[in-house]
């Protein structure tokens, strides 16, 4: 008996030094080194100067504010795409097939789908080829605020598809026999039923699809030229760049303050 | 019957968009000429050239190795993790645990990348090859916990309890018990695991050194430059792989083991 229990102590010690390092080292103090260095001005005490000079600033305001605009609009453009697909879906015979080809694109290495519309959306690129061919003329199509947000809501549509499919099929399809067996009409029937009922679906999805599109720093340096700023854009920016990790650190707090508001909203409440 | 025709024209709209920028880029790898636009007949030359550079043979190499090491590592610790939280016998305590746990999967990825580079400094680490791979392995285990810790809850708890009265010890009812039923989970949080650490970007950029470059760091370099088809070839490759690799992961997990799962699907299909 007594061996059995050292063994088991054992055993928890290990997975306890493991994962519980784990979440020190790399959740805990990552996090809390952030905050220090956002109060860290490099006088070597702490202050509030980055969150006044962001705060101050009309430049980092509106940055700010575009950034959260342009994830909001990549959301909608992305959810109004998706729920038709994950639902129709959901109808077809094949699903799993069907999902599969939904995954797949997820599998392609990001940098390489962003750098195919590059290609596709150049000054003598094919879109730009069909549109002169039908006579609309060519048009600066790369480093736009519009091609950022087609190439975000292209990256981002199988993960705003798979959580509303997953809503959709766990929804007990007798429900919606039974109402179409009141009278509703297939309309009524998704308005009352299943789109209530796949709420939690589409909250997850915009989960998922919100808060990367904040920070997408590649997709508008690539495509959107320098001409769209995200906060993303002025973390990496701060990091990489200009070496100011202080106001770097402090921008990150305010991203992760604004990804505490958007998982408050999306909040799924019949768990909580 | 009209309506039915309408979803699936709109679904096939929607798959011909998803898939139409890796068309291009396959498409495109076959082009005589140098750039993505105007093509000037067919031919092999990029793939020629793309095996001849030793340089972008390497990273791919790279690539893939430290997603190999990175994803093993991770299920290893995602599950021991899981483990551990599942066996925490305050709801309370599981939750907050679950919590942490979660962070890193809700994190934007510049403010991970940011984050760890403030956390190697400060550890006097320098940047490259293990301060990449602690990072993959890193924000891949949580992935790896969410993918166990249901196949724990759904584990018979009888089966424990009878090889302990059969007088198994700790390690004996892990080995020949818990893992082998969870292993469907563990195989699940080893692929994922294993997919993002070869499609991250943004964490690699903010940890690699001069020394260490991944294959998505190197095409945003060379993607800043202006574009050359070797990439093409290169990434008509790598969808081919990824094909394959989907199709065995399915096979695997789709295929059922025992005629008694197959019983019980179609069972379940016909209810």
């Amino acid at each position: 008996m007594k061996t059995r229990n050292q063994m088991k102590t054992r055993i928890s010690w290990t997975y306890l030094i493991f994962y519980g390092g784990w979440l020190l080292l790399f959740v805990i103090a990552p996090l809390l080194l952030l905050l220090w260095q956002s109060l860290n001005t490099g006088s070597g005490h702490l202050s509030l100067d980055n969150y006044g000079q962001f705060f101050t600033s009309g430049l980092y305001l509106t940055m700010a504010f575009n950034s959260v605009w342009y994830a909001f609009l990549i959301t909608l453009v992305t959810l109004l795409i998706s729920y038709p697909t994950a639902y129709f879906i959901s109808q077809l015979k094949h699903q799993q097939f069907w999902l599969l080809l939904v995954i797949l694109p997820t599998w392609i290495n990001l940098l390489l789908k962003t750098y195919a519309f590059i290609g596709l959306l150049s000054h003598n690129g094919v879109v730009n080829s069909l549109m002169a061919g039908l006579g609309l003329g060519s048009h600066q199509l790369l480093f736009t605020n519009w091609s950022f947000m087609l190439v975000a809501a292209y990256i981002e549509i199988p993960f705003m598809i798979l959580p509303i499919f997953n809503a959709l099929t766990e929804i007990d399809p007798l429900l919606s026999r039974a109402s179409q067996d009141l009278g509703a009409s297939k309309w009524q029937t998704w308005r009352k039923v299943t789109l209530p009922l796949s709420m939690p679906g589409v909250k997850a999805g915009i989960q998922a699809v919100f808060i990367p599109s904040l920070s997408l720093f590649m997709v508008t340096r690539l495509i959107g030229g320098n001409r769209v700023i995200t906060l993303g854009t002025a973390i990496e920016e701060h990091f990489l760049v200009t070496q100011n990790w202080g106001l770097g650190s402090t921008i990150g707090m305010i991203l992760i303050f604004a990804m505490v508001i958007a998982m408050i909203l999306t909040r799924d409440r019949r768990k909580s | 019957m009209s309506q039915f025709k309408w979803s699936h024209l709109y679904l096939w709209v929607v798959f011909a968009l998803l898939y139409l920028p890796i068309g291009f880029l396959i498409v495109y790898s076959f082009n005589s000429g140098d750039v993505m636009q105007g093509w000037q007949g067919f031919s092999w030359s990029h793939y020629q050239e793309l095996l001849g550079d030793a340089h972008l043979l390497e990273i791919v190499l790279d690539t893939l190795v430290l997603a190999l090491l990175s994803s093993t590592l991770a299920t290893a610790i995602g599950t021991m993790g899981a483990l551990w939280i599942d066996r925490q016998p305050r709801e309370l305590t599981k939750n907050f645990l679950l919590s942490l746990n979660n962070i890193l999967l809700v994190s934007p990825d510049v403010i991970i990348g940011a984050s760890f580079l403030i956390l190697f400094t400060a550890l006097g680490f320098s940047l490259g090859f293990v301060s990449v791979l602690l990072a993959h392995i890193a924000f891949s285990i949580p992935i790896v916990v969410l993918m166990v810790l249901p196949r724990l809850r759904e584990m018979n708890q009888s089966l424990i309890a009878a090889a302990r009265d059969l007088g198994a010890n700790s390690w004996q009812v892990l080995s020949q018990i818990v893992l082998p039923v969870i292993f469907p989970g563990i195989l699940a949080g080893f692929f994922m695991a294993f997919t993002y650490s070869l499609d991250d970007f943004a964490v690699t950029f903010f940890v690699t050194g001069n020394g260490f470059t991944t294959l998505s760091v190197e095409i945003y370099s060379r993607a800043r430059q202006g574009v050359s088809l070797e990439i093409n070839a290169l990434s008509t490759m790598m969808f081919l792989v990824s094909l394959l690799l989907v199709l065995c992961y399915y096979l695997i997990a789709l295929r059922p083991k025992k005629p008694a799962a197959a019983r019980r699907r179609r069972q379940e299909a016909n209810s």
